[in-house]
């Protein structure tokens, strides 16, 4: 047991070291992507104690298994038992479920309601989904809606990501509490983020509102997650976490442009810079 | 008249008697059709579900694109037709293999044989309930060559419908509308026969068999039709309304006419998620009467092995919105769906832990049968833990519509369920057709089946922790290493349904006469007290029980 623990152990060592960029799935990962909001934060670890009380039970119902199997077997029990009742084992096998489910909903609520609870916001993004692209308003600054589209497999240049990098992100300032609105104009898209553990509807005449605050500069990928049609597997949702005066300065150069893109750029290639240095 | 009627009995049709079939009012006659339509369906579904895996092995887009041609002549399409695949492996495994093998082909043959009735209640009902299967299935199959999407053919929207995408928005073109017609006449099928099975057992015992000595099986196929009566109008309703809605100008679920699409996912699952159970619960009462059979002991804690299902049953009617976690729900629904549908936990374990105890002190001897349930246990298992995870919504944040979900719903369906029509079909073989199997190539194909199973989805749940989402044709290249695993598990599991065919295919050449009670002093119930296949009509003198 510990000797596959030890195992578990360094592949995810191995595979979390290998991740260069945070928000992106890696291969061979057995678990989340890198949490960096709060939100995950508790998700992940509400998981991890699930995952305490899951393989245990799973790995105990297979010994159980295994052990009658073996033990009660014809050749070593010619004679079956006749036995077909037992009150206090059904006692005990009703009410350890439930109090085992007890201590779930316990970890489980708080978690529900601190996610779906907005805290107050510095200010509100608005994100409508298309067939098959992400349009983003930020009604707070003034800035009127511009689309994000997925960049096609042979427009991608170096650094940027097959199927999950759009030619204008999503850009949001370091620890800013954001209130996301998303609605859909078509059919309904899902507006999806794995490292901010968020993940809502994007409905046609419905205006769905998330929360997240996210503590770590970078570019997150996430990809709409309710079949909308032919182009569902295409219309990744990109986001970068970005220092307040970046952002302002993005937000002055009016987003869905070149100009602020290259704010964007210039930021990335300071930043590559910086760790160059520091390494 | 006992003269006359026994001369009737003794005349058995010939087999190649089409009149036989068609006009066919003999429960065990309408059973097999139903497992033979099953097995027809289940490789149109898996051979789809082949499709999807060869798609997903490596990252791009090598089969459902414009130049690829499998087996060098048929064209594949483009990402649409990939969406075509996913919803119609969902509805053909769904409505055209679990269902008519568990409910159509094991209820029909085995429910009157073991509660020692002579036939169904209504044995011209069960032939149209069967018929109209076909049919049903006629429709589903031309909505794939029909206009979809705008520049598509067949609806691409998933097993779930969800208007706009199966609305005019989505789908203008008729595709849409074969595929409501199409589940209409499945849904008329399966409301006749449980129609049909709620009167056979409550009116058609034999003399001295209450409801708490009817065999588990039994009970598991009264719990699942009351589940189809009660569920699968919902879902009528919800499809006339999306036709009146795609044909007629009404807009229930159209946001510009005043309508809510929320609103057909509440319906949808409504019937939806009483239609998974639907799909285990037969399975249950399988599994039981294998593992008493095999550990020649009486099923352990019978009475709370019945009403566990009926509290599934009931239960199950309570739990709908937890599919639906992120449509914007008010977080106080979204707590009382968690802690509903965490309860369903109770049951589930009453039944794992009943079946442990029935093999508790028995002599358990491993024929095929045995292996394929305990198989189930293991994997269904899995299935019922994951889905705790799931329950909670707080996780599901980051789970819902992730390959976390098709693991979790493949363990409990494709290997729970099929799992259990597998080992029921070995259970029964010989019974059904009055010849015996090669039971050494019937643990083959248990070994590849179970490695297969395991080798295909175990690594989706990585998948799905990491995030990758359901129903696309390409995934970002982090994804690549757990898909090819799991397309190599299709491969495995493709072998094993090989030697399905081979299984048959020898079974029927040899023709080893089979015995009437091949499992010896464990097999107790009535249908083994008959002869291997049962005479044509069998009880005519009732039998009694003590
Ligand atoms: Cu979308």
């Amino acid at each position: 047991m510990r000797f596959l623990a030890a195992i578990a152990l360094t592949w995810i060592t191995a595979t979390t070291a290998a991740m260069a960029n945070t928000g992106i799935p890696t291969d061979g990962a057995l678990g989340f992507q890198h949490a960096v909001t709060p939100i995950m934060e508790r998700i992940v670890e509400f998981h991890d104690l699930l995952l305490w009380i899951i393989v245990p039970i799973t790995l105990f119902v297979t010994a159980l298994l295994a052990y009658v199997m073996v033990r009660y077997r014809a050749k070593a029990n010619p004679v079956p038992s006749k036995n077909s009742h037992n009150t206090l084992l059904e006692v005990i096998w009703t009410g350890l479920p439930v109090l085992i489910l007890m201590v779930i909903s316990f970890y489980s609520f708080p978690l529900l309601y601190m996610s779906d609870e907005i805290p107050e916001t510095d200010f509100t993004i608005k994100a409508t989904g298309y067939q098959w692209y992400w349009g983003y308003e930020y009604p707070d600054h003034g800035v009127e809606q511009y689309l994000s589209n997925m960049i096609p497999e042979d427009e991608i240049v170096d650094g940027q990501e097959r199927l999950l990098s759009v030619d204008y992100p999503l850009v949001v300032p370091l620890n800013a509490t954001v209130r996301l609105q998303v609605t859909a104009a078509d059919v309904i898209h899902n507006w999806a983020m794995p490292s901010f553990g968020s993940k809502i509807d994007a409905v046609p005449g419905r205006l769905n509102e998330i929360w997240f605050q996210v503590t770590e500069l970078g570019t997150y990928y996430g990809q709409c997650s309710e079949l909308c049609g032919r182009l569902h597997g295409y219309m990744p949702i990109e986001v970068r976490v970005v220092s307040q005066d970046v952002f302002d300065a993005w937000i002055a150069a009016e987003p869905g442009t070149d100009d602020a893109n290259a704010i964007l750029a210039q930021n990335t290639a300071d930043r590559a810079t910086r760790l160059a240095q520091l390494d | 008249m006992s003269a006359d009627s026994a001369t009737h009995d003794d005349h058995t049709p010939s087999l190649w008697d089409w009149k036989r079939w068609v006009y066919s009012t003999n429960h065990k006659d309408i059973g097999t059709m139903y497992l033979i339509f099953a097995i027809f369906a289940g490789v149109i579904g898996g051979a789809m579900s082949g499709m999807i895996r060869l798609e997903l092995a490596e990252p791009g887009l090598q089969v459902f694109n414009d130049s690829f041609k499998l087996f060098g002549m048929l064209e594949m399409g483009d990402s649409h037709n990939y969406n075509v695949m996913v919803t119609m492996h969902g509805l053909i495994m769904i409505f055209f293999m679990v269902m008519p093998a568990m409910i159509g082909g094991f209820g029909n043959w085995f429910v009157p044989l073991q509660i020692g009735a002579p036939d169904m209640a209504f044995p011209r009902m069960n032939n149209i309930s069967f018929w109209l299967l076909p049919a049903a299935f006629g429709l589903a199959f031309m909505s794939m060559f029909v206009g979809g999407p705008a520049g598509g053919e067949g609806f691409g929207g998933g097993w779930v419908l969800y208007p706009p995408l199966s609305g005019l928005t989505g789908h203008p073109g008729p595709a849409m509308d074969l595929l409501i017609l199409s589940l209409h006449l499945a849904g008329i099928s399966s409301i006749l026969g449980a129609i049909n099975f709620i009167t056979t057992i409550f009116n058609m015992r034999a003399p001295g068999m209450t409801m708490h000595k009817m065999p588990l099986f039994v009970w598991s196929i009264l719990v699942t039709v009351f589940l189809l009566l009660l569920s699968l109008p919902v879902l009528a309703g919800a499809l006339t309304m999306l036709l009146t809605d795609r044909n007629f100008g009404t807009s229930f679920f159209e946001p510009a006419g005043g309508g809510d699409p929320i609103m057909f996912q509440h319906l949808f699952w409504f019937f939806g998620h009483p239609e998974v159970y639907i799909l285990i619960l037969p399975g249950f009462g399988i599994i039981s009467h294998i593992v008493s059979t095999f550990s020649k002991k009486p099923v352990f804690g019978y009475l709370g092995m019945a009403y566990a299902m009926v509290s599934i049953g009931v239960i199950g009617f309570l739990v709908w919105a937890h599919h639906m976690y992120t449509v914007g729900m008010p977080v106080d629904l979204k707590a009382y769906f968690v802690a509903a549908t965490m309860v369903i936990a109770v049951p589930t374990g009453i039944k794992i832990f009943s079946w442990i105890a029935t093999m508790w002190g028995g002599s358990i001897t491993y024929r095929t049968p045995m292996m394929w349930a305990i198989g189930f246990i293991f994997l269904f298992t899995v299935g019922g833990v994951t889905g705790v995870v799931l329950a909670n919504a707080g996780v599901d944040a980051a789970l819902h519509d992730t390959y976390y979900v098709v693991a979790h719903f493949h363990y409990v369906l494709s290997l729970g369920a099929v799992f259990a029509i597998f080992a029921g079909w070995y259970f029964w073989f010989e019974k059904i057709f009055g010849v015996k199997y090669n039971s050494l190539l019937a643990r083959l194909q248990f070994l590849f089946f179970f490695v297969g199973a395991n080798v295909i989805f175990f690594p989706q749940h990585f998948l799905g922790l990491n995030g990758m989402q359901r129903r696309v044709p390409d995934y970002a290249d982090g994804f690549a290493n757990w898909n090819e695993i799991s397309s190599w598990g299709y491969a495995i599991m493709g072998v094993g349904m090989i030697i399905f065919f081979l299984i048959l295919i020898e079974a029927m050449m040899s023709r080893r006469k089979g015995e009437a009670n091949p499992w010896g002093e464990g097999a107790t119930t009535l249908e083994w007290t008959l002869s291997s296949p049962p005479p044509f009509h069998q009880f005519s003198t009732l039998p009694k029980i003590k």
